[in-house]
């Protein structure tokens, strides 16, 4: 970093001269932010900078500024995806100045620099408010917190998906060439019949029949080489098969493989996105395709290419004139096949969107049945299904009308070269150029020649509609974990737990949903976390367990950034219970065991114990070995919420995170819940969301959260003497509670 | 409260007495001299692990008593338990697949089982479980469940009916 570097921060070079006119002698550069919008919001470049003194503007021509005076300030507001940035003080609005999402962090940078500024006069300068990048070590702005070298770029796109199969064929080159070997000496074994039969007829048959010459004795040699030849031919391809359809077999295996293990290690964020449908679709059905395409298409491709080359070479040797003559349609066909192979693709790649969209309704509607018929919406459903199968279908037809003209075409040019060959061979025998037999071989050799021809466009199709399946399953491959892993990790192993937050920012989209946190959680201490619906409770709680980064500022525990930390060691020290326990198919002990696939049978049993759950199990017909999960035994909620308790407690986490663990529960069962969380909290650090203020008993501390804000820190009736939010929910729910029973009572 | 103490001391051997009292009823009498009537015995791990982590419960589901491993018990005391166990808990172990009725289900299979032949519908072919590499467990439509203790050991006929559900 060179020295106006540090002078400037990051302020873009071109802004700098023209700054360094505005500014005063002695007077330095805070901060600054660049408006991207005008006031009809249309694009335009701005700058807003902030000194020691003054707030500067640059607007289309000029430069505006204010001193920075008592009663002053900078306030952000966001409508939509767009920002306003004001600038006000006591009697209104001096200047205002608009932005995208994009410049949205820069902002509020600009207005915490300025209220920082008033608030205790720091002056502290671009330099001292960078930070290192806890991935890669790189500087970065702290305020910002996205460091530029770890951020991916957007996905590349390769020109052909399918000649990224490469690498996954890689691994299995020795028998992808034993196969090409094998391929090779089966379509030479195919083409030596017609090659006999020339000799055949005009050295024996022909004789016999115009001067009764017996060349008998050489029809047995002719014969019994055609057998060895059609023997060998069935033997070579026998091999050929059986080797290329396991290679493909193992290469679309190793593909499915790859993409699934992929997709486990994308974030939350990336699943929220996405239909589970066409995840399921593009992981089982495109990859199958694929696995035909490498096993049938692909093979039968290259033994046409073979076989066209080779025939081509033969039919030379034997007569260049009547080969050049009938190879006459070929060009045309080549010059139809690359035109019509953009619009195949096109056309496939539709097809397998609409037959994603299509197993996403599916997808949606199994597990939702019950809503579905609870609003007795089962016709609209139908009819949801039938229009996207309706797609699937006219998807389906556009390919086809492309095809069904197109197949026959190539049937009538090679038609076509027939009889070139034909009219052109009639003349040939008539004049005395060539033998009968030597026009029949030459028939035999077109004959086949042109239906592989007629077979590898049909490829055409065949690889379109891979390459389309190609780049959907790549797609996955290409896309990158939001929550990526650090380049140099620290190892948390066993941890404290003792959790920090310093001015966490999050940011769904344009939105900004946390607006700066600041908090510190002692080990074992247990925090409580009120507020209203959407007031980013769960944000925060997906922030801790790094489902998801946080868009500035950092979180740490014990003394660490959590994004130097690999992302699996780290959640390896969090337990969590939800609000809806999702259990896995399979045994209720490997329920348990999900967090740690060695307990012993005596650990899960006493975890269950803990728990409260093992008189139920043991009330189950088949015990600890009763099957539950998608069909297997029903179990209530309250019985799932207590299987996931004793899955939290067997991995005996560091941090544990109740989110709303017993809100979807009646209250008795909520106290069974409770007994059961008690052994769980205790010892651990623990943060807890719930709206039942009640359940929250056992909290050190209670953090009440408003808009993003933390409004309020404290227990229970240190909150309830300050007479704040806290307190307004509190009496809130006392009246709905006695609300309830003096209506019970009437 | 004392029954507490004992279900949450596990491993400690347990030197009590099972017997049946005039009624019938199953009749618990443990280290201190309580009786307890109704108890029922029940595996934990019915199927991973038979011989071990058995619980004794009052009428109500309350454990009483947790043992660990039946072998650590003195021998008749272990049978007496083992009795308990083969009286309560009905699961016929197929040894034979005689007959499916069709491919498709719902389907009727005769089988010979450790208990006799049988004939039972079933349902689904989601209510045939693998349980784990060989060993299969069917739950017919009354919810009747049968174990096959291992699918390697079956004749090639019955093996064959099988194979399309594993």
């Amino acid at each position: 970093m060179n020295e106006s570097d540090e002078k400037w921060g990051a302020l873009p070079p071109e802004w700098r001269e023209d700054t360094a006119a505005q500014l005063q002698a002695g007077e330095t550069l805070l901060a600054w932010f660049e408006p991207d919008l005008d006031e009809r919001l249309h694009y335009a470049r701005g700058l807003v900078v902030l000194t020691d003194r003054r707030v500067l503007a640059r607007g289309r021509a000029r430069w505006d500024d204010w001193p920075l005076t008592e009663g002053t300030s900078l306030r952000t507001a966001e409508h939509g995806s767009a920002g306003l940035l004001e600038w006000v003080n006591g009697a209104g609005r001096l200047a205002c100045w608009r932005y995208t999402a994009a410049k949205a962090t820069a902002a509020h940078r600009l207005v915490q620099r300025l209220s920082a500024l008033q608030s205790n006069g720091k002056t502290e300068d671009l330099e001292s408010a960078r930070a290192v990048c806890p991935s890669c070590g790189a500087t970065i702005d702290a305020d910002d917190g996205r460091c530029e070298t770890c951020v991916a770029g957007p996905a590349k796109v390769s020109p052909s998906a399918l000649l990224r199969l490469v690498s996954f064929a890689r691994p299995r080159a020795g028998l992808i060439a034993l196969g090409f070997l094998l391929t090779l000496s089966a379509t030479a074994a195919g083409l030596v019949p017609p090659y006999l039969t020339m000799p055949l007829i005009d050295n024996v048959l022909i004789p016999w029949q115009e001067n009764q010459v017996d060349n008998f004795h050489l029809a047995v040699w002719y014969l019994s080489g055609l057998a060895a030849a059609a023997l060998l031919a069935w033997l070579l391809e026998w091999g050929k098969l059986y080797v290329l359809a396991w290679v493909s077999e193992r290469i679309s295996a190793d593909l499915r493989s790859q993409t699934y293990a992929h997709l486990q290690r994308l974030s939350v964020e990336f699943f929220g996105g996405k239909r589970t449908g066409d995840l399921i679709s593009r992981i089982s059905n495109d990859t199958e395709r694929l696995c035909n395409f490498l096993s049938l298409n692909l093979i039968d491709f290259a033994t046409d290419i073979l076989m066209i080359a080779m025939t081509a070479a033969i039919l030379f040797t034997i007569d260049p004139l009547l080969a050049t003559a009938a190879l006459c349609p070929f060009p045309i066909i080549l010059w139809m096949v690359a035109r019509v192979r953009s619009r195949l693709l096109r056309g496939y790649l539709q097809a397998g969107a609409a037959w994603g969209a299509m197993t996403s309704v599916l997808a949606d509607t199994i597990p939702g049945i019950r809503v579905v018929k609870a609003f007795a919406q089962e016709s609209r459903e139908i009819e949801r299904f039938d229009a996207s199968n309706e797609r699937v279908f006219h998807s389906a037809n556009r390919l086809n009308k492309v095809w069904s003209l197109f197949g026959p075409t190539v049937t009538l040019l090679t038609t076509a070269g027939l009889l070139i060959v034909w009219a052109f061979g009639i003349w040939h025998v008539q004049r005395g150029a060539i033998k009968v037999g030597v026009l029949t071989a030459f028939l035999a050799y077109i004959a086949r020649f042109y239906t592989r021809i007629e077979s590898m466009i049909r490829m055409a199709s065949a690889v379109q509609r891979a390459s389309a399946s190609a780049q959907r399953v790549f797609e996955i491959l290409d896309k990158y974990s939001n929550v990526p892993e650090p380049t140099r990790p620290v190892r948390p192993g066993r941890l404290q737990g003792r959790i920090e937050l310093r001015g966490v920012r999050f940011k769904y989209g344009a939105r900004e949903v946390l607006h700066g946190l600041d908090l510190t959680v002692e080990p074992g201490e247990m925090i409580g976390l009120v507020g209203p619906s959407g007031a980013g409770k769960s944000t925060l709680i997906n922030l801790i367990c790094r489902f998801y980064d946080v868009s500035a500022g950092a979180i740490l525990v014990d003394g660490v950034d959590i994004r130097s930390y690999p992302v699996e060691e780290y959640r390896r020290n969090i337990g969590i219970v939800l609000q809806d326990p999702f259990l896995f198919y399979g045994t209720i002990a490997e329920n348990i065991a999900y967090g740690r696939t060695d307990a012993s049978r005596e650990e899960i049993v006493a975890a269950a114990r803990a728990a409260r759950a093992h008189e139920f199990i043991l009330r189950l017909p088949c015990g600890y070995d009763s099957l539950v999960g998608e069909r297997g035994q029903s179990l209530s909620g309250g019985e799932r919420q207590r299987i996931s308790i004793a899955r939290a407690l067997l991995i005996d986490p560091r941090i544990l995170i109740l989110d709303e663990a017993t809100s979807s529960v009646d209250t008795e069962t909520e106290r069974e819940i409770q007994v059961a969380l008690e052994n769980l909290i205790r010892g651990r650090t623990t943060i807890a969301i719930a709206h039942r203020l009640s359940t929250l008993r056992r909290a050190n501390r209670l953090v009440v959260v408003e808009n993003g804000h933390i409004a309020e820190i404290g227990r229970h009736d240190e909150l309830l003497e300050a007479r704040g939010s806290y307190a307004r929910l509190h009496r809130a729910q006392m009246e709905l509670v006695n609300g309830s029973v003096s209506d019970g009572n009437e | 409260m004392a029954t507490n103490e004992i279900s949450k001391a596990p491993g400690a051997s347990p030197p009590f007495s099972l017997a049946h009292d005039d009624w019938g009823r199953l009749v618990l009498t443990d280290a201190e001299g309580n009786r307890r009537s109704g108890v029922e015995v029940v595996r934990a791990f019915p199927l991973s692990a038979p011989r071990q982590f058995v619980s004794i419960c009052d009428p109500k589901g309350r454990e009483l008593l947790w043992l660990d491993r039946l072998d650590d018990l003195p021998e008749s005391l272990a049978q007496r338990v083992e009795d308990e166990l083969s009286k309560r808990e009905f699961l016929p172990i197929v040894h034979r697949i005689v007959s499916i009725s069709s491919p498709v289900e719902p389907s009727e299979w005769e089988v010979e089982t450790d208990r006799g032949p049988t004939l039972f519908m079933l349902d689904s072919e989601d209510d045939i479980h693998e349980l784990d590499e060989c060993r299969a467990l069917i739950t017919d439509a009354h919810g009747i469940r049968y174990l096959i203790p291992d699918t390697t050991k079956l004749d090639e006929e019955s093996l064959r009916y099988l194979e399309r559900y594993l």
